[in-house]
């Protein structure tokens, strides 16, 4: 059977911050719309979730954070994929950033940041826009 | 290096992305686990299985841990269901085993049932494989133990885990026939809740009744854990080490598991690939859904439908 081939998706909490309402609500988003979400849990080093990540074979990593340590944390993400040959990987971000750290993030290969107000289909078309399951 | 040298030279991208082509049924998968087998057979597998909620993520957390003081490395394919109205689903077990991700001995997959047209058994068997060739010693599976298709995964580990937890005296009456009779060892998880002592007993009355089945062979042990406070697991650990050298025994005992494993998954593998040639084609180009809406207007019943189609598909000759 040449079954589509599924978009999987990690949804990563990194840095100490233990409010993960927002990024359940998002893993359900995505479930809904027919990907396979992996979710890693509260508390997760970029480390932690690069590695997942690879082990998982996920096409995008969708980073959680509400405490403040997202200019540290996300580029971290980012750089270590690269470091391990998986840039390919897709990575966005959620949750309450000055504006100003926003056009900062992306630069730093953050490919989009959703901000607290987004409607849920727009996150997911977008994902389905810009992600493609690897081939 | 091509993909099946990488893969046993361990190299974590290699097999990640191998099973990810499994899961998506891609045919180059299946050269690749051509060259694959003869690297595998050496890992040891067991197969952590139970309803959901009864502990079996965090269960299986610990027994990693106990293994890797021991030196072991181990993979994890965790099963979750494929949500049956989006085909999407949530895999939230690495979530208990988090302390393991930076752990170069460890591997864990996430895998989801993938509905009716998944093959979740071959795509299982054929991960495992996958890690056995990887040089894991030991590969947990975990699954949630409903339906036909995880009993069948069940009964291609080497030692069979179930997990229940107090209370549930009454489901048990309702799944003894089903994946309770596969069960290697017993786990009464989270017993330091009510009613331990009473699963314990509904479940050693199972064993005794079947007294035959046992008479001569491998009773399954009935053992208590506390999975959060690693308490039990060491006695666990002891059991599937008795168990494997109860099936390592006799020559005779190890060639008819072996045969019956080779028997079975040779079934299955060909009732796969059968039903995958045959509806591929019909499901894309739309026959198949004719097919049903036919059925369902009462227009053809059902039996000739079926045959209308295996006569056009499985003529032999033709492909």
């Amino acid at each position: 059977m040449n079954q589509r081939r599924k978009i999987r998706v990690l949804v990563g909490k990194p840095g100490l911050d233990g409010h993960d309402r927002g990024a359940r609500i998002i893993a359900r988003a995505f479930r809904d719309a027919g990907f396979e979400v992996v979710y890693s849990g509260l508390h997760q080093t970029p480390e932690e979730i690069v590695q997942a990540a690879i082990q998982e074979d996920v096409d995008m990593i969708g980073l959680s954070s509400l405490a403040g340590a997202h200019m540290y944390l996300f580029p971290r993400v980012v750089e270590l994929l690269r470091e391990n040959g998986a840039d390919d990987v897709v990575v966005c971000g959620g949750g309450i950033f000055p504006e100003e750290d926003v056009p900062r993030l992306k630069k730093a290969g953050i490919k989009e940041i959703f901000t607290p107000g987004t409607p849920l289909p727009e996150i997911v078309n977008w994902v389905e826009e810009n992600v493609r399951p690897r081939s | 290096m091509n993909a099946a040298q990488r893969i046993v030279s361990g190299d974590v991208r290699a097999v990640a992305r191998l099973i990810r082509d499994i899961d998506d049924m891609l045919p180059e998968a299946r050269e690749v686990l051509k060259d694959l087998y003869p690297f595998t057979g050496k890992a040891y597998v067991v197969g952590v299985t139970g309803a959901p909620g009864v502990g079996k993520s965090t269960l299986v957390d610990q027994m990693v841990a106990h293994w890797r003081k021991a030196g072991k490395t181990i993979g994890v394919l965790a099963v979750d269901p494929t949500s049956p109205f989006s085909g999407g689903a949530i895999l939230g077990d690495r979530v208990r085993m988090q302390r393991h991700s930076m752990d170069e001995g460890v591997f864990i997959r996430s895998m989801a049932t993938r509905g009716y047209f998944g093959g979740l058994t071959q795509s299982t068997r054929s991960a495992i494989d996958v890690l056995d060739a990887m040089g894991k010693d030991y590969i947990l599976v975990e699954t949630v133990g409903v339906g036909q298709d995880e009993i069948d995964i069940v009964q291609s580990a080497d030692t069979t885990l179930i997990v229940l937890i107090p209370g549930m005296g009454d489901d048990i009456q309702a799944l003894k026939a089903g994946i309770l009779e596969v069960g290697d060892i017993f786990v009464i998880n989270k017993a330091d809740r009510e009613g331990a002592d009473r699963t314990v007993n509904d479940i050693r009355l199972m064993i005794e009744m079947d007294e035959k089945r046992y008479k001569n062979g491998w009773k399954p042990p009935i053992l208590t854990a506390q999975a959060v406070f690693d308490k039990g697991i060491a006695e666990i650990l002891d059991e599937i080490e008795n168990h494997a050298s109860y099936l390592r025994s006799s020559e005779e005992k190890r060639s008819r598991v072996r045969y019956e494993k080779a028997r079975n998954n040779l079934v299955e593998m060909i009732r796969d690939r059968i039903s995958m040639e045959v509806l591929s084609d019909i499901v894309q180009s739309g026959e198949f859904e004719d097919a049903v809406q036919l059925i369902v207007d009462r227009q053809i019943d059902p039996y000739t439908a079926c045959d209308n189609i295996i006569s056009k598909k499985l003529r032999p000759g033709t492909k």
